[in-house]
């Protein structure tokens, strides 16, 4: 539809889309500070400050992982968390809690646990995923059902794993697993800023790259990229952010695919440096509108991700249901 | 059409396609299997809290006899019952959409039966078994129904996507039982059907189970006229067969049986699924010749996994669907690159 525009109009229209993106998550930023305040202004702006930050601190360790993932696999179907690696985090976290016990696990420093973690993640995820890509290259359907299909059974042996802990280091793992906007952590919460804006930093560094690398392998090859080298950094770059954001508040499978296919959509293109900012905005839109309509129209409080999940199925199968005729 | 034994039975016209026949299987392999089937049951006699040994069974004492006729024995059968029925629901299933991966488990049934049972508890207050048994078979037969209408929809470019978006499709639906359900305090019953569990089977609780064994032995005696519906509808109804109404009872016994296994004793993963798959491997596709021995091996599937299941914790128990999810899984994702290397 913006085949008729040039260059410089379509630019024009993407700043436009980018700010009017802009401003309508502060407006329910705001919204999601300031209504229905009873009682204690302090309390209640310190209490919704803290989930606001841990929303985007995960809307954007979603956001930027998916968009990379997506690069990177050259398809826009996958996402980190279709794939499994949200549900190996918790997996992770499950087998440590069952294998050194919730007094090791609990007086550990937080941040070396998390470090810990997030290493075997990736160590981890890179063989599991290496050896699946080598093996089924370009045969997109076939990884996505290999990763439902590992996700859900991460999932059955977590559950089967949390089963054969003691009742006692049992309570511990929940505090670990259900973790939700409402009980974030200050400490990991603190930590995870960081973390996601050092590797945000790192990955903004890459952009000119990952935009070629956007092409194919092939024609990146061709112009001159080191394809292995830069796939290999936003590979870690993704299982860094994946771990952020479900140690915070545990998987949200569809959120990603839901604000990087929408950014595309809306700002007309697949550069990084435009769509990264428009999926991270999208996904706070999305979190921050949808907590507060959860809560204000409907009175909910913690089935967020319930919704996102119903919702971003269906746009999933649409998309696959519509993916061939294009 | 007419009927000879299961064995000689081979020799009928069947969907070989491109499916290359294998005689791997002998006589006394199936004769093994069963003997096996047979020492695993009665093995899981004996598994338990409760003292129970192989010499009671002579002149067991008024506890004893107890234990193993309102315990025991019924968790015996209602396994190899919901184990056989479901591997050939399965079964059947993925003859008549014609493609290796599509199960109840893999199309969603399962979780819209899931979400009938929450929609049942909902508004009939507890609603009785019978009662959440029927709006199951209800909500079963409507899933599958979308189902095969969103399949007809697609634009297939490769065999994987059909349980993909089935299996999305159930997400979906999960999702939105999920929610009623924590909307409502409800979350419980919904752990208990998405993890298949028999520790809750005692005698008069299980009795319904029985249903199934008439839709398996309708599906046996049917089982000709699903080997030609597989083979296409032009073809079916050349050869005189009424297609649709053929597809129709078939997904219809499908979605019954899925039912009344969930709501009896939850779901067990990839069940379905993994267990057709491995004996047609074994033994082709001939559906007759199949049929008895995927109801075998799916009885003694879930019967493996609820002896680990009862053991691997003792004395206490993990829900036998977290194990069958552990192992399905693990078998479904060999099942899957095995496919799509021979396919290269």
């Amino acid at each position: 539809m913006a085949a008729v525009l040039t260059a410089p109009q379509r630019a024009v229209r993407r700043r436009r889309t980018l700010v009017v993106l802009g401003v309508l998550t502060l407006a329910v930023v705001a919204a999601f500070l300031t209504v229905d305040v009873t009682g204690s202004w302090d309390y209640a702006l310190q209490q919704r400050g803290r989930r606001l930050a841990a929303m985007a601190v995960v809307a954007v360790a979603v956001a930027v992982s998916t968009v990379l993932f997506q690069t990177v696999t050259n398809n826009r179907i996958l996402t980190p968390e279709i794939m499994g690696f949200d549900r190996l985090f918790v997996l992770i976290q499950t087998v440590g809690v069952f294998s050194l016990g919730a007094a090791t696990v609990t007086t550990t420093d937080p941040r070396l646990r998390f470090a810990v973690e997030v290493v075997v993640l990736i160590g981890f995820g890179a063989l599991l995923y290496r050896s699946l890509f080598g093996r089924t290259e370009r045969d997109v359907y076939v990884l996505v059902l290999l990763g439902v299909v590992l996700g859900s059974t991460f999932t059955s042996l977590t559950l089967l794993v949390s089963r054969l802990i003691d009742p006692n280091e049992f309570l511990t793992l929940q505090d670990l697993l259900f973790a939700s906007f409402n009980s974030v952590d200050r400490q990991m919460l603190a930590l995870s800023a960081v973390l996601v804006a050092l590797v945000t930093a790192g990955v903004w560094r890459l952009l000119p790259r990952l935009d070629v690398v956007a092409l194919g392998r092939d024609t990146a090859v061709g112009l001159g990229v080191e394809h292995r080298r830069v796939v290999d950094r936003a590979l870690l770059a993704v299982a860094v952010l994946v771990a952020v954001a479900t140690a915070l508040v545990g998987p949200i499978t569809f959120l990603g695919l839901l604000v990087a296919n929408l950014a595309r959509q809306l700002l007309g293109t697949h550069r990084h440096a435009w769509v990264l900012p428009g999926a991270a905005l999208l996904a706070l839109l999305a979190l921050a509108g949808g907590q507060l309509v959860l809560e204000q129209v409907f009175g909910f409080n913690s089935s967020l991700s319930i919704v996102v999940n119903f919702v971003g199925g269906i746009v999933f199968i649409a998309l696959l249901v519509r993916e061939p005729r294009q | 059409m007419t009927r000879t034994t299961g064995r000689r039975s081979g020799v009928a016209p069947a969907p070989r396609g491109q499916v290359r026949r294998r005689r791997g299987v002998q006589r006394w392999h199936v004769a093994a299997a069963l003997a096996t089937l047979v020492l695993a049951a009665l093995a899981s006699l004996f598994v338990g809290v409760g003292d129970l040994t192989p010499a009671d069974l002579l002149d067991p004492d008024e506890a004893q006899a107890r234990v193993l006729w309102t315990s025991r024995v019924p968790r015996l059968l209602a396994i190899l019952l919901a184990g056989s029925a479901m591997a050939v629901a399965g079964l059947v299933m993925m003859h008549l959409t014609r493609n290796r991966f599509v199960s109840p488990q893999t199309a969603g049934t399962t979780e819209w039966v899931g979400l009938g049972i929450v929609v049942a508890t909902l508004s009939f207050g507890g609603a009785s078994v019978l009662g959440k048994m029927v709006i199951g078979v209800v909500f079963a037969l409507a899933g599958t129904a979308l189902f095969v209408w969103l399949l007809q929809r697609m634009v297939l470019t490769d065999v994987v996507v059909v349980p993909l978006v089935g299996i999305l499709l159930g997400g979906v639906v999960s999702a939105a039982a999920t929610f009623l359900a924590y909307r409502f305090d409800l979350l419980q019953t919904v752990d208990v059907w998405m993890n298949g569990d028999f520790s809750g089977v005692l005698a008069g609780r299980y009795e319904l189970l029985w249903l199934v064994l008439a839709a398996t032995v309708v599906a046996y005696l049917w089982a000709d006229r699903f080997s030609v519906a597989g083979m296409g509808e032009s073809f079916a109804i050349n050869l005189g067969v009424a297609y649709t109404r053929v597809v129709m009872v078939g997904l219809a016994i499908a979605s019954v049986v899925t039912a009344i296994v969930v709501v009896s004793v939850g779901s067990i993963p990839f069940l379905g699924l993994v267990v057709p798959n491995l004996v047609t491997l074994a033994m082709g596709d001939d559906l007759r010749r199949v049929l008895p021995v995927t109801a075998l091996t799916g009885a003694a599937f879930v019967l493996v996994c609820d002896v680990l299941a009862r053991t691997v914790r003792y004395p206490y128990e993990v829900p036998v669907g977290m194990i069958g999810g552990v192992v399905g899984g693990v078998l479904f994702i060999w099942l899957l690159l095995r496919a799509r290397k021979r396919a290269l």
